[in-house]
């Protein structure tokens, strides 16, 4: 059993101009994948355009979308199909839809990708869609790119234009790192080199491409790297049976080898390699077994156990995002990251480059958008060890979720952990918060104002600090305008810049709440998802959210600032209320009307920062 | 060089990836259970939960949404198989549409389904505050279904959102929820008709003895070969249910399940038979041949 494979994962690319429905339906077909009624269906339906005569199958209706996707002009990322080869191997193909410019379409398919099939219309030649999936394939990990030159009976089934494509392909391949690159030349449409050989190219001397994929094996997963095995759960049964269930995902293992739990660097020997259908003398790549040790070691859901290459826990990272959401990139901004079964908030620290997946140029960005690719540093709330993706796809790639939402919204790779963040140990000073709060003769706060500008933030904060002031309570304000005017000089309103500001002013409070004040901030601040990326940063009692809820409306006509008159001329796009938008707080500790009494307001205030 | 691959090691690889899926589910979600509907797919679902928890029992229970019009068989054979692996049994069922008299016959079967499956299944999920449902999907039973995903998201009312679809990569699943949103997990999105029956016939898997061919009573609709199973069906005057060699490939509601006459009365007759038929399993499925996508707009609703 020389490393078979009983799976190959395929990835197709390409437009329906290409001819892939055709392709993927013919290879459907071919290999007697289709059930005979849905054949009957593609052979007797006809859709707008089709120039298929009845009777014969219009392959492209085999790989049909759906209803909803018609109906509402959108495009679901993938569908998933499968086939089975003659020598009992099967594939299953990921296919994306062509639109060219879906890149994180092509980077969900080929994110499990083992072989991608890339057409190119040999009438039409290399195009910027080619570049375009060549770079992703390569980037998300793919080993082996079969180049289908299609629409060969278009061109005479010319060995010219066939070895044309596949210079200008393999020239961008080789700029690309491409492990595996090969040329066939086929017709969708007559079927030649296909399933079998087709004469009309005898100048052709490689595999159909159904044999291709037959006899394919992989380049990596070699029987020395590392062994990776994140836990997913811990089973626990009668007789003090504690095991560790997780899928093997790189490498393999025996009884009797010793392991490193990642997180904690203690070590133990596998003890059982448990299965319901007995015990494994070996667990392999990609098996899903149960391992107990030889001894207790605090394991939890997340870690990894690992063996050979090191593998060290780091918070900062640079990575490599693919940019899914609709909306973009904020740095500064809290996301969960999710690497395998572990979930850690993370923090997009800078962005360093959006790559043009065409050309393959790098270009200086400051924000990534949807289907942008870039590379960025991220800083995690703890340490957490990721491999370099191109040693692992399954503990280097990780998603960032959006903590409001739970939406994906992007798929990052791991390029390296940053060395420097071993280097910063932070000191525990004997004098803590706490210390200093018993010396203040109270607690320390940090008092979040939320609100529209010209809703009376800065106003109720005033009168509130006074009456604290005269209780002998220590306080300070960190009010938006006078921070904007020194430390955060350099930021803008943009939504990005938004959550950089906020991110900053929160960490300042966070070391004035540690000198021991009741620290008040009064900051637009209209996204829920940084006011959230703050309030994380304390524990629930020290952290007091307050809305200052005040009708758009009523904040213009106030206008302190002559600032809706600005935005009402248009010449402030960002202006929070107009050009954009405010999220109010779901569940505030305390709401406070705007067009209230003040001295009202403030007592309210007050006491909630007493009982808070 | 043409290495041939045996049909265990597929297997072997649907397992496992299913049993990764079931870890993952089990540990991520609040309130996971497992949609047990007794047919083959259920069977191999079940069979395959117990493994990934192995030696532990299954951490989750299992829920049958009962139209009360299952064959009298099935449900016998569920009450069985509760008792004798130990399941935490629910049943999901609308008491309000049964009191109404709701039948397959008198409510026509896409308003019978949308009232006794799809709502009986979200009265359910709601009544017990499940946050994950794991069902027995595959990809390649419907054209329909080669977009679903292994977690399919739903919205608030258990809606079906296209555009909210996450994108699946690695084995790495983002299985957050936002409030009143819930998931829907199919372990067993990847495997074909016959990759069950052969899982099924290596692992010695328990079924319903409905799948095998046997003399039982039927009556002929539109071409559809139908069992009476009990005295609600309604038989035309003077008309006598005819005793035929038949099995069933789907098992559901009765007056909805079409029978296939066959002698196949064993797993590898059985198996031949249908690597030779190569119809579409839902094709004798009624409840699907409403006009085309007829499964995506129940999904929509909240069917399975």
């Amino acid at each position: 059993m020389s490393g078979y494979t009983p799976v190959l994962h395929l990835v197709t690319c390409g437009s329906v101009d290409d001819g892939k429905s055709t392709l993927i339906g013919r290879l459907l077909v071919e290999t007697d994948s289709v059930p005979i009624d849905q054949l009957e269906y593609a052979r007797t339906t006809r859709r707008g355009g089709s120039t298929v005569p009845v009777g014969e199958v219009d392959y492209s209706l085999l790989t049909d979308g759906l209803e909803a996707e018609r109906e509402q002009g959108i495009t679901i990322d993938v569908a998933y199909r499968h086939l089975n080869l003659a020598n009992g191997r099967r594939v299953l193909i990921a296919d994306s839809p062509g639109h060219e410019q879906y890149t994180r379409n092509m980077a969900v398919a080929a994110s499990n990708g083992d072989v991608a099939v890339l057409l190119v219309d040999a009438a039409r030649g290399v195009r910027p869609q080619t570049h375009r999936h060549l770079t992703v394939c390569a980037l998300m990990g793919v080993q082996t790119i079969i180049v289908a030159v299609n629409k060969m009976d278009l061109v005479n089934f010319s060995h010219e234009v066939f070895e044309e494509v596949m210079s200008e392909v393999r020239t961008t391949a080789a700029r690309l790192g491409v492990e595996q690159i090969y040329g066939i030349p086929v017709s969708a449409v007559t079927g030649a080199n296909i399933t079998t050989k087709s004469d009309d190219m005898p100048w052709f001397k490689g595999e159909s491409l159904l044999g291709a994929l037959a006899v394919w094996e992989p380049v990596g997963r070699v029987a020395n790297e590392g062994f990776r095995f994140p836990v997913q759960f811990i089973i626990r049964a009668e007789g003090n049976f504690r095991g560790y269930a997780g899928t093997v995902v790189a490498g393999s293992v025996r009884p009797g080898d010793e392991v490193m739990v990642t997180d904690s660097g203690n070590s133990a020997r596998v003890d059982r390699i448990v299965t319901s259908d007995g015990d494994l003398q070996e667990a392999k790549y990609g098996q899903a077994v149960t391992l107990t040790l030889d001894h207790e070691v605090d394991i939890t859901r997340g870690d990894i156990l690992a063996s050979g290459t090191s593998l060290q826990p780091a918070d900062r990272f640079g990575v490599d995002l693919v940019w899914l959401g609709e909306e973009p990139l904020a740095h500064g901004r809290s996301y969960l990251l999710i690497s395998g079964s572990r979930s850690v908030p993370a923090t997009v620290t800078s962005v360093r480059h959006r790559l043009d997946v065409v050309s393959g140029h790098e270009h200086a960005a400051r924000v990534l958008n949807m289907n942008d690719i870039g590379r960025v540093e991220i800083a995690t709330d703890r340490p957490i060890p990721m491999d370099p993706y191109v040693q692992c796809r399954d503990t280097g790639g990780f998603l960032l979720v959006d903590r409001v939402s739970a939406d994906t919204v992007a798929a990052g790779l791991s390029r390296h952990a940053m060395r420097r963040a071993f280097n910063l140990v932070p000191h525990d000073y004997e004098v803590d918060h706490q210390a200093r709060s018993a010396l203040m003769g109270h607690p320390a706060r940090v008092v979040w104002l939320t609100g529209l500008s010209g809703s009376g933030k800065s106003t109720i904060a005033d009168a509130a600090v006074r009456k604290l002031h005269a209780m002998g309570i220590h306080t300070y304000v960190l009010d938006g305008d006078n921070v904007r005017t020194g430390l955060n000089k350099d930021l803008g309103f943009t939504p990005e810049d938004r959550a950089e500001n906020v991110r900053r002013v929160a960490e300042v409070s966070k070391l004035m709440r540690d000198s021991g004040v009741v620290v008040f901030v009064a900051l637009v601040s209209p996204y829920r998802s940084d006011r959230e990326t703050a309030a994380s940063l304390f524990v629930e009692s020290e952290f007091v959210e307050v809305f200052v809820d005040t009708p758009v409306d009523i904040c213009s006509e106030r206008d302190p600032k002559g600032l809706y008159a600005k935005a009402a001329a248009g010449n402030l796009p960002n202006m929070t209320g107009v050009g954009q938008i405010y999220e109010p707080p779901v569940s505030p500790d305390l709401i406070l009307r705007g067009t209230g009494d003040l001295e009202a307001s403030a007592n309210l205030l007050v006491a909630a920062i007493l009982e808070a | 060089m043409h290495q041939t691959v045996p049909y265990s090691a597929v297997l072997d690889e649907l397992e496992a990836e299913a049993i990764h899926i079931y870890r993952e589910t089990a540990a991520a979600f609040r309130n996971p259970v497992l949609l047990y509907s007794i047919g083959k797919d259920s069977s191999v679902l079940l069979h395959l939960a117990i493994k990934a928890f192995y030696p532990a029992p299954l951490p989750f229970p299992v829920m049958h949404v009962d139209t009360t019009w299952k064959f009298k068989e099935m449900i016998e054979f569920r009450d069985k198989r509760a008792h004798d692996l130990g399941l935490d049994l629910r049943i999901a069922q609308n008491l309000e549409a049964i009191t109404e008299g709701v039948t397959p016959f008198s409510h026509g079967t896409h308003e019978y389904t949308r009232l006794m499956k799809t709502v009986a299944l979200r009265e359910g999920i709601d009544r017990y505050q499940f946050d994950a449902a794991i069902g027995g999907a595959r990809r390649d039973e419907e054209r329909s279904r080669a977009k679903e995903r292994i977690y399919s998201l739903r919205e608030p009312g258990h809606r079906w959102d296209p555009r909210k679809q996450r994108p699946e990569f690695w084995r790495t699943a983002n299985t957050q929820l936002a409030p009143e949103q819930s998931m829907r997990v199919f372990p067993l999105s990847n495997w074909t008709e016959l990759d069950i029956w052969r899982y099924i016939q290596r692992e010695s898997i328990e079924i319903p003895d409905l799948y095998f061919a046997k003399m039982r009573p039927v009556v002929e609709r539109e071409g559809t070969l139908l069992m009476v199973d009990d005295e609600r069906f309604p038989l035309d005057q003077g008309e006598v249910p005819e005793m035929k060699s038949v099995r069933f490939r789907t098992l559901g509601c009765y007056p909805l399940s079409g029978a296939v006459e066959s002698t196949a009365d064993n797993l590898v007759d059985l198996i031949a038979e249908m690597e030779t038929s190569k119809l579409s399993e839902r094709s004798g499925r009624l409840i699907d041949g409403e006009g085309g996508g007829s499964m995506e707009a129940k999904k929509a609703e909240g069917y399975f």
